[in-house]
């Protein structure tokens, strides 16, 4: 009971703290203050519902090893679908008012599902709201995914070019509502390793890793929209850079950390140059190839690469003592956050600048972008070049962390777990490929516990996203820019 | 007389065994409004690509004078290249980059008169601030001259047809052309959105002494615009001179109207 007042509590924090930003809108046209009070709800019942999944995985994690096997399907249910229901709302289109179905679904199932979790793993006898709520929260899922699918979309007239905003959007948006989340995101990322095991530190690493792969291929694919099928080769270029210069010459990874870097971009340009012509599906192809022919080299050069067998005893990033091997992850975290903090930045800087408008204008119309003055060779060759670079960076990361490669790393299905981040997430956007990673990365990764649901959800989720989302989650937003004709002119004064 | 700013001679280009213009002659002087008319198909579209970079021609020989003296030859050299020396065209069919915004699809008309650098990109120095605010200044500017400044923050797609229209042409503004290159600007154009296209380019003429060359059909529009007029008939010239020489031309209402109009 007390846990339930608690969680009330919180969400009506979070009702209060989003208020301004959720509930109030301007409406500009009319000069008049719309009062969005749903918007309220959602968030108190989207809170309600993180509570009870931080509750509910406690729980599971309490329960004897047998227990668990035969609670993983339930788990999977009453865990994953919510996700799913609340992942939806968070998407949608916030013009639009809420189903009947799911104002039913929030009323009634939703705290009886609730009331289910919080109790303590000792009492767990089959009890009086047990029953409602197995029986009434499948068939409204279903329900809903029924009109969601058949329904909604007479519904949704959309149209072309027209942005829908969604709440997730809506609050990526408002930079200035960010700032203390982000700064919240940021103490917990700096304090994460220290509050969870070795292991989910561990995955975390994987975590960074692949959100920088992503924002590389999401400068080549979703700025300049050249579609590359081989970027792990990048990334296998940087780790074997750092195993083989480590191997041979002992260079530790601070130095091999930008060497990674300039043998991507050296790559990068390598590939850049005979493509310069191709486009789309070609060019798919080509990469595709390219991807290819690296993976064989390792493989096949064994007097070079080692071959299949791989390299291994690779050195860890050197630290002024020597640390243990779970001190060295840990240190390991916090090297990759530093990393993934400067691409990010550097990443957004370019997303915005000179450069990266000339990348879109060469996504969006080749032949204009050429007669408005642009060098097309320039500019492909430095998108290339660009997104190659974090590949190379994160592949020396890859290398230092696992202090074992093989080819096997780089595989095909590896260019395509970093294409889907890409395309899941937002392309262009940089918050929807740090969400597809999390997505197509981390939640498999939380999922393990229901191991073989695991791949049937995953691809469910990616068909979702195709036929209800096929911008992505975040799709791209374009930057907003001031301009105060006098203030320009004083200023010019 | 003002000194020439295009200088075009004896101009081919064969397409395979097609010759889609042959010997075309045309001049445009600094600060002078020329029209390019004929019918479909008679190469008025093939010939900007040709002085704009887009296609190589096969023969003759193009010339731009920048500043009215200096001829620099520009055959085969690359579009971006020819926008740089400051010839700068809007596209028959709009193209447009649509899911930028308004204001971006003209920064990107500025891409060429800035050098700011990757590094300084990211480092975003004192330098690279000044250019960045520079480039938003001058293309908002631009924005001003054709009216769309309220929309600068819109997506270039959602702007009714007519704006994309006028977009394009201050896109192009943006490169600072001594030579604008217009293709068919006031097609799908209503009477009175074609008035006001047609003060704005008397108005962008006499404020930037910058020269045009449009290829038009609405001829009440060519007729009031136009200094000159030059008229295209199956990849040749078939006229040139003043609205009130060509309108009397028998060859041209031969071209427009058919051999036996007079009859």
């Amino acid at each position: 009971m007390q846990q339930i007042i608690r969680a009330l509590l919180v969400s009506l924090w979070f009702m209060f703290l989003t208020f301004p930003i959720l509930v109030i809108k301007v409406d500009t046209i009319n000069d008049i203050i719309v009062w969005r009070w749903m918007n309220a709800l959602y968030i108190g019942a989207g809170v309600l519902l993180l509570q009870a999944l931080w509750h509910a995985w406690k729980h599971v994690h309490a329960l004897r090893k047998e227990d668990r096997d035969r609670d993983a399907v339930a788990w999977a249910v009453l865990v994953c679908l919510p996700v799913l229901w609340l992942a939806w709302i968070a998407t949608r289109n916030t013009d639009k008012p809420l189903h009947v179905a799911d104002k039913v679904f929030m009323i009634l199932v939703a705290p009886l599902w609730l009331v289910d979790f919080l109790r303590s793993p000792q009492d767990r006898q089959p009890d009086w709201h047990d029953w409602p709520c197995m029986i009434l929260f499948p068939p409204s899922l279903l329900v809903r995914a029924y009109l969601g699918l058949f329904r909604a979309r007479g519904e949704a007239v959309s149209i072309p070019g027209v942005e829908h905003p969604n709440l997730l959007q809506t609050m990526l948006e408002n930079q200035k509502a960010m700032r203390p989340l982000y700064l919240l995101l940021l103490v917990l990322a700096v304090c994460y390793p220290q509050m969870v095991e070795f292991y989910q530190t561990n995955i975390m690493v994987n975590f960074m890793i692949w959100i920088v792969l992503g924002l590389g291929l999401n400068i080549v694919i979703g700025l300049a929209g050249l579609l590359d099928l081989g970027f792990v080769a990048f990334y296998a270029v940087g780790a074997y850079a750092y195993a083989l210069l480590n191997h041979h010459f002992g260079l530790s990874f601070w130095y091999v950390l930008p060497i990674g870097m300039v043998f991507g971009a050296v790559c990068g340009l390598l590939l850049g140059y005979p493509v310069l012509r191709l486009r789309g599906d070609y060019l798919a192809i080509v990469t595709l190839g390219f991807g290819e022919i690296i993976r064989l080299v390792l493989e096949n050069w064994s007097s070079f690469t080692h071959g299949p067998s791989g390299i291994s005893n690779i050195d860890r990033p050197p630290f002024v003592t020597d640390l243990s091997i779970m001190q060295a992850t840990e240190y390991m975290y916090y090297i990759m956050l530093g990393l993934l903090l400067m691409t990010i930045f550097v990443v957004t800087r370019l997303k915005n600048s000179r450069i990266g408008r000339a990348w879109l204008a060469l996504k969006e119309d080749e032949i204009a972008c050429q007669a408005m003055g642009i060098d097309k060779t320039k500019t492909k060759l430095t998108a290339f070049a660009l997104g190659a670079t974090w590949a190379g960076l994160v592949g020396v990361v890859f290398a230092a962390k696992t202090t074992f490669i093989n080819p096997m790393s780089f595989t095909l299905m590896e260019s395509i777990i970093i294409l889907s981040i890409v395309v899941v997430g937002g392309m262009g956007s940089i918050p929807g490929v740090i969400t597809g990673a999390l997505v197509l990365i981390l939640v498999p990764e939380w999922l393990r516990g229901v191991e073989e649901y695991r791949m049937l959800a995953f691809g469910a989720f990616m068909v979702m996203v195709m036929v209800f989302r096929p911008q992505g989650l975040v799709s791209a937003r374009r930057k907003v820019y001031q301009y105060d004709k006098a203030k320009a002119v004083n200023a010019h004064e | 007389m003002n000194n020439p700013a295009l200088d075009v001679r004896g101009l081919c280009m064969d397409f395979g065994g097609l010759r889609a213009l042959n010997q075309v002659e045309l001049e445009v002087r600094q600060g002078e409004i020329v029209a390019l008319i004929g019918p479909n198909g008679a190469g008025k579209t093939t010939f900007f690509n040709c002085i704009t970079g887009i296609y190589t021609p096969t023969q003759g020989e193009i010339f731009a004078l920048p500043d009215g003296k200096n001829r620099v030859k520009i055959n085969g050299r690359k579009p971006n290249h020819v926008t740089e020396l400051g010839m700068a065209r809007t596209f028959q069919n709009i193209r447009l980059f649509p899911s930028m915004t308004v204001l971006e699809n003209v920064m990107i008309g500025r891409h060429c008169r800035n050098r700011s650098s990757i590094l300084g990109s990211v480092l975003r120095d004192r330098h690279t601030r000044a250019q960045e605010a520079e480039v938003v200044a001058r293309s908002y500017e631009m924005l001003e001259l054709v009216g769309l400044e309220r929309w600068a923050n819109e997506l270039a797609t959602n702007l009714p047809y007519g704006a994309q229209r006028r977009l394009e042409i201050a896109r192009a503004m943006a490169t600072e052309p001594f030579l604008l290159l217009l293709d068919e600007p006031a097609a799908g154009m209503n009477p009175q959105e074609t008035l006001r296209l047609e003060e704005l380019i008397d108005h962008i003429r006499d404020t930037y002494h910058i020269a045009v060359l449009l290829i038009e059909h609405d001829m009440k529009m060519v007729m009031s615009v136009s200094d000159r007029i030059y008229v295209m008939d199956y990849g040749q010239r078939i006229a040139e001179g003043t609205p009130e020489e060509v309108s009397k031309n028998p060859d041209v209402i031969k071209a427009y109207l058919g051999e036996d109009a007079h009859d």
